[in-house]
């Protein structure tokens, strides 16, 4: 008999019982589309670290000053710019592994445009900045050496600044005024996203250091070349804690640290933290995938106690196919096929409803979900494999019924 | 002989229950002829189940041998006896056994899905063996919309679908009234006159009339075996039993 034949035998008997099939299917159905909606929350939630990542500018590691103990008095992070412009140009000079080194100084301002104003955070950098954090203008130009050779009053602008302050207009050549400074626009700045932490990225003005320092943000009295933090790009992802190590170490060095204090600045290896992030990210998929998983195997087990009910049932039927020629293996494949049957049919509604639940999930939760074409593949094969492992045994069950024991059965 | 169909040599057939054996055939010699009408006859538990069992390739023997058509058989596998099942045996049963929710047609097809066998040509031959007993209007009826004569006719049909050499039929008249069973003990004498060899196990005495040929059980052996004295033409007792009103459409062609 051919497999058509056979599946077309399936159909009819699945059909007699139209309900319980249905609901036999369900579980199929059910544990399908759970293993499809939950992988793709769970990609989502993966990518979202990914572009995090990426926006953050590959191999970055932030250098942040630190605390300071001053007569046994330890002041919190930040409270003083330990870091220097020479401490980032040491970096560069004297690690290999270092690509970049880009000293900041970050303030915050108001920024005003026409009638138009805004709150914004105010960084001033060096070139070696666009480099570290991989960041590109979408028009007119980044800042240059001479930017900040000149002090020049020259200004980037984030997305979100942009938005606030010249909506759709194009605002390269327009003068902007920050802390009564005017500022000429060189460049709109590409979009960045949130950080992990939820901060706009792109919520920002970015100017030459020297200018920040002259005219916005304003030099330490001690030092006049202290900056807030350092952005540090490693050379290769593998060298980034060597990296840290040796930073550390310079550093250590060049603020000529005891080994009885403490580090006045902190090392923040973002790329780290986002990673540890994904992984937790990425367990969480295979989690949601397991107990979705679990609910196929429910599933199979509803298809096995079906196709048991049915071979029962059906005992004459068989005793009849037997004697009028039909090989055990005829009858498993039989029961076989319209076990599989069941589940693929379960498979291609669940992957449906799967996909479904996901553009739901996407939709009204705006929980960021990826489908995955291989989630769809491997749940429909793992649909198959449930149909012919729970459709086995009652198939192999009716094979092995005696014709003549099974003519008789009432 | 040539035309020897079946040919049993003490066949012995013995069954466990539980710990206690059975002993329901005794070494039963029997030889058939082709185109034969035998009935085979006896009380419950005298072997004559077992014996039909045997002979429909449904079970094997526990000593002893059975050639059917020329081929030894009792110690075939069980897929070897499914093939000669289907390819040489038409089985007809007291309940009809026709799958519910499925037309006569395709009940009679059944056994050649089984065969290897085109879809157009099952559909051909079912639909000369239907018209052959005479339900050629009934084609896509189920067997619920059937007479109880009818539905026996779709399973004769069914048995003669793939031209056997034996029809075995077990009590065929055993869920029918008394016309219809002289109707298809009439069908059984046509296929018979056309040569076909046909056994059927009854303990009805009336039914065993319309065969040629009486085998008697007792006690797992065959106690008689005798030429029918008192054979009776089913075609011309139909003609002087009254009509019954339901039954009208079903005349024989």
């Amino acid at each position: 008999m051919t497999l058509w034949a056979t599946t077309r035998i399936a159909i009819r008997a699945l059909r007699v019982n139209k309900l319980r099939s249905a609901l036999t299917m369900l579980g199929i159905v059910i544990g399908v589309g759970a293993v499809i909606t939950m992988v793709a929350v769970g990609a989502g939630a993966q990518a979202r670290v990914a572009e995090q990542i990426q926006s953050l500018g590959s191999n970055m590691i932030v250098v942040l000053s630190g605390s300071v103990t001053s007569g046994g008095v330890r002041l919190g992070s930040g409270s003083q710019q330990t870091l220097t412009e020479d401490d980032a140009w040491a970096i560069q000079r004297e690690i290999p592994l270092v690509e970049a080194a880009a000293p900041t100084v970050r303030g915050g301002s108001q920024v005003v445009y026409g009638n138009m104003n805004w709150g914004t955070s105010i960084q001033g950098v060096t070139p070696e900045y666009f480099g570290a954090r991989d960041w590109q203008v979408i028009s007119g130009r980044l800042l240059t050496q001479e930017d900040v050779d000149g002090a020049t009053k020259s200004a980037l602008l984030g997305q979100t600044v942009t938005f606030n302050l010249f909506a759709d207009s194009d605002p390269v050549g327009q003068v902007i005024r920050i802390k009564n400074v005017p500022f000429t626009v060189v460049g709109v700045l590409d979009r960045k996203g949130q950080t992990t932490y939820g901060q706009d990225q792109d919520d920002t003005v970015i100017i030459p250091l020297s200018t920040a320092k002259k005219k916005v943000i304003g030099a330490s009295q001690a030092n006049a070349k202290a900056v807030g933090s350092i952005s540090v790009k490693v050379r290769e992802a593998r060298f980034m804690s060597a990296a840290e190590d040796e930073i550390r170490g310079l550093l250590r060095q060049r603020h000529r640290l005891q080994t009885y204090q403490d580090d006045d600045f902190w090392i923040r290896n973002l790329a780290e933290v986002l990673e540890s992030q994904e992984a937790s990210s990425r367990v969480l998929t295979i989690l949601l995938a397991a107990i979705a998983s679990v609910s196929l195997l429910v599933g199979g087990i509803g298809i096995m106690n079906i196709m048991l009910v049915s071979v029962t049932e059906r005992t004459r039927e068989i005793g009849l196919r037997m004697a009028v020629g039909a090989r055990g293996r005829d009858i498993l494949t039989q029961f076989l096929v319209e076990a599989v049957t069941l589940s693929l049919i379960g498979g291609v509604i669940g992957i449906g409803l799967g996909l479904l639940g996901t553009y739901a999930i996407a939709h009204f939760a705006e929980w960021r979900t990826l489908v995955d074409p291989r989630s769809i593949v491997v749940a429909f094969a793992f649909a198959a494999a449930v149909g012919i492992f729970f459709g086995f045994y009652p198939a192999r069950k009716a094979a092995g019924l005696d014709p003549i024991e099974a003519l008789r059965y009432e | 002989m040539a035309d020897l169909l079946i040919e049993t040599d003490r066949l012995v057939k013995d069954y466990h229950l539980g710990t206690r054996r059975v002993h329901a055939l005794r070494g039963v010699s029997v030889s058939v002829h082709a185109g034969e009408f035998l009935a085979v006859m006896g009380p419950s538990g005298s072997g004559k189940s077992t014996f039909m069992n045997l002979l429909g390739c449904l079970d094997t023997p526990t000593a002893g041998r059975y050639r059917l058509d020329g081929v030894d058989v009792s110690a075939m596998k069980p897929d070897e006896l499914a093939h000669i099942r289907n390819q040489k045996i038409g089985f007809v049963f007291q309940t009809f056994n026709l799958l519910a929710r499925t037309t006569a047609l395709e009940n009679v097809e059944l056994p050649l899905l089984y065969s290897q066998t085109a879809a157009r040509d099952r559909r051909d031959r079912a639909h000369a063996k239907l018209a052959a007993v005479g339900l050629s209007e009934r084609e896509h009826h189920h067997p619920a919309q059937l007479s109880g004569g009818q539905q026996q006719r779709v399973a004769i049909a069914r048995a003669l679908i793939n031209e056997p050499v034996l029809i075995l039929a077990d009590e065929p008249t055993g869920a029918l009234d008394t016309r219809t069973s002289v109707e298809i003990m009439a069908l059984f004498q046509d296929l018979n006159r056309d040569g076909i060899t046909v056994v059927v196990v009854t303990h009805e005495p009336d039914v065993a009339r319309y065969a040629g040929r009486v085998l008697s059980f007792r006690d797992g052996l065959v106690t008689k075996d005798e030429p029918q004295t008192d054979l009776v033409d089913a075609r011309r007792l139909l003609a002087t039993l009254p009509h019954d009103y339901e039954q009208d459409e079903e005349e024989t062609p």
